[in-house]
């Protein structure tokens, strides 16, 4: 059976940080699931920047075990506010995330 | 000053909404200081671009109001960070006159220190000029034409200014731009707190309540920051702080969960030991501070061009079914209609139309065999250079946006609009366009500090 975030994270959430970057936190619902998908291939630059158009040498992965998180963070590609803006705040990107198959 | 130096933070942000209740439980708790910030980039930049505030001023002067009080009451500094919500002069000044109305409501006599920090062009020019302005990812170098471009640009505080004004004998300190860290570190930094402690301390409670476990449970937090080590607990007494809750919040609006960088150094909590120390209270200790060159971060705002908005609401049950293909085809009748009628005059125009129901958050087409929403609001936003022609162009496309209809063959149908007139005009496009650092030789060297002595003034 494919095994999707949503799957294995309890929570999951995205933000802005800073006009510049978004960042998205998974929290995974216990260690077993973090140990086994925290370096997921899926959870990559690729990932990101199908997902989101990306910079995919600026995609940054880090892992906090004792929390069971995974953080990805990644640059915008549009300006916050700017004529196209649909999310100022980017607290609605992580659902594109969801459905990812690890 | 005996350690531990203690906290009150008393809201995320001036004007959340901070209660007596909460403040009364910090102050008789052995509060030094009372600390908050007023404002972040979140909101986006047209806020710094218009130095007006986010916070209604009501709101505001609520929350000062209390705050006022119990520091004067109590003999503690009242310090806040990033004014008016940008920290830019005018929303400095702003707050300044809420704070002014306050006191004189109050009858307190308090003596204020106002820390401005935008910058003028011809310094970012030369200090750009010298090398002494770099770039962070994902901007490249700066040039003097995106410097021209900036309605307003500040350079972001660090603690110093702030440990100045309370040495100089501040009650109140109004901050301009400042990072939220540093509004809340200042007091413990001058009075010989860990240096490390300080700055995570401040970190965690930057968003007050949210590094609780109930975060619509109370508005604020008491830090209490020691020799070599902070404890944190919610000022609501029915909350609590827990581990998780403390350790999660250095992710927050973060891109790094383990690295801040602040203006003369980085903290790095990659040590840190979040311990329980009480049934409300979490114990950190570990955190590191590495000091580096000092720098202050640029954020500076330009206005672009104008938009003028239109909604209207459809439940049309054959477009409920189609409503990608119902989007294409209006969206190239609105660009049609408007190069007819307006011509080359509309200039370098946009136009967009947004399925809210449908798929407007992210404008990816919904995969086949998405069911039908019951049904949709499509935004249209037209995008030009002057206001006038925004609105034009809404009053060209207003009758194909209001009847377009999906086969041509059936009566025109006539979709729900909210309002009259139907166009309505949002102002400009306001864009952050710096993400850079200046370095200093010294702290203070791009901060300008003001004195109102009220107690002065009435001696006088």
């Amino acid at each position: 059976m494919k095994v999707t975030v949503k799957d294995v994270c309890r929570h999951v959430r995205s933000k802005n940080a800073g006009p510049f970057w978004v960042t998205i936190d998974l929290f995974f619902d216990g260690e077993e699931n973090f140990r086994k998908y925290a370096d997921s291939e899926a959870l990559g630059p690729a990932t990101l920047s199908r997902l989101f158009d990306a910079d995919p040498t600026l995609v940054k992965r880090f892992k906090v075990p004792g929390l069971n998180i995974v953080k990805l963070s990644y640059a915008r590609t549009s300006p916050q506010g700017g004529m196209v803006e649909r999310d100022m705040h980017c607290g609605q990107q992580y659902v594109r995330l969801l459905a990812v198959e690890l | 000053m005996k350690l531990p130096i203690k906290v009150l933070v008393p809201t995320g942000s001036l004007g959340a909404g901070t209660t007596e209740e909460e403040v009364r439980y910090g102050i008789s708790h052995g509060a030094h200081v009372i600390a908050t910030d007023a404002g972040s980039t979140d909101s986006g930049a047209a806020y710094l671009s218009t130095g007006t505030s986010k916070n209604n001023r009501g709101s505001v002067k609520r929350d000062l109001g209390i705050l006022m009080k119990a520091g004067a009451e109590a003999g503690i500094p009242l310090i806040v960070g990033t004014c008016g919500q940008a920290g830019g002069d005018l929303n400095v000044d702003w707050t300044k006159e809420i704070v002014l109305e306050v006191a004189a409501e109050l009858g307190i006599h308090p003596r204020i220190a106002l820390l401005y920090s935008e910058q003028g062009k011809a310094v970012l020019k030369a200090k750009n000029a010298q090398g002494k302005i770099l770039p962070l990812a994902p901007l490249g170098a700066l040039d003097d034409r995106t410097i021209d471009d900036c309605d307003h640009i500040v350079a972001v505080m660090g603690p110093e200014p702030y440990m100045e004004a309370l040495k100089g004998g501040a009650d109140i300190i109004l901050g301009g731009r400042t990072t939220d860290t540093a509004v809340l570190a200042s007091f413990a930094l001058l009075h010989g707190a860990s240096t490390a402690a300080s700055w995570h301390a401040a970190k965690i409670a930057e968003c007050g309540a949210q590094c609780t476990t109930t975060r619509l449970g109370g508005s604020g937090v008491l830090i209490s920051i020691g020799e070599d080590h902070f404890e944190v607990e919610p000022l609501a007494q029915n909350n609590t702080c827990s581990v998780e809750s403390v350790s999660a919040h250095m992710l927050y609006e973060n891109s790094d969960p383990f690295m801040l960088t602040e203006p003369g150094g980085v903290l790095n909590v990659t040590g840190a030991r979040y311990v329980q120390a009480d049934p409300r209270t979490v114990k950190v200790t570990g955190s590191a501070w590495e000091p580096m060159p000092y720098t202050m971060k640029l954020e500076g705002s330009s206005s672009g061009r104008f938009q003028t908005i239109m909604l209207v609401g459809i439940q049309d049950p054959l477009i409920m079914g189609r409503v990608d293909e119902f989007h294409d085809r209006l969206l190239a009748a609105l660009y049609e209609r408007t190069r007819k009628t307006i011509g080359a005059a509309a200039g370098d125009f946009h136009i967009s139309l947004r399925m809210y129901g449908w798929n407007a958050v992210s404008g990816d087409k919904p995969p086949p065999g998405t069911p039908a929403p019951r049904e949709i609001g499509v935004l249209f936003v037209a995008t030009a250079e002057t206001q006038a022609m925004a609105t034009q162009i809404a009053k060209a496309c207003n009758p194909y946006f209001f009847h377009y209809p999906l086969d041509l063959d059936r009566e025109l149908p006539s979709y729900g609009f909210a309002f009259t007139p139907a166009d309505i005009e949002r102002g400009p496009v306001y864009e952050f366009k710096l993400n850079h650092v200046v370095r200093v030789d010294d702290p203070l060297e791009l901060v300008r500090t003001q004195w109102l002595d009220l107690g002065v003034e009435v001696a006088a």
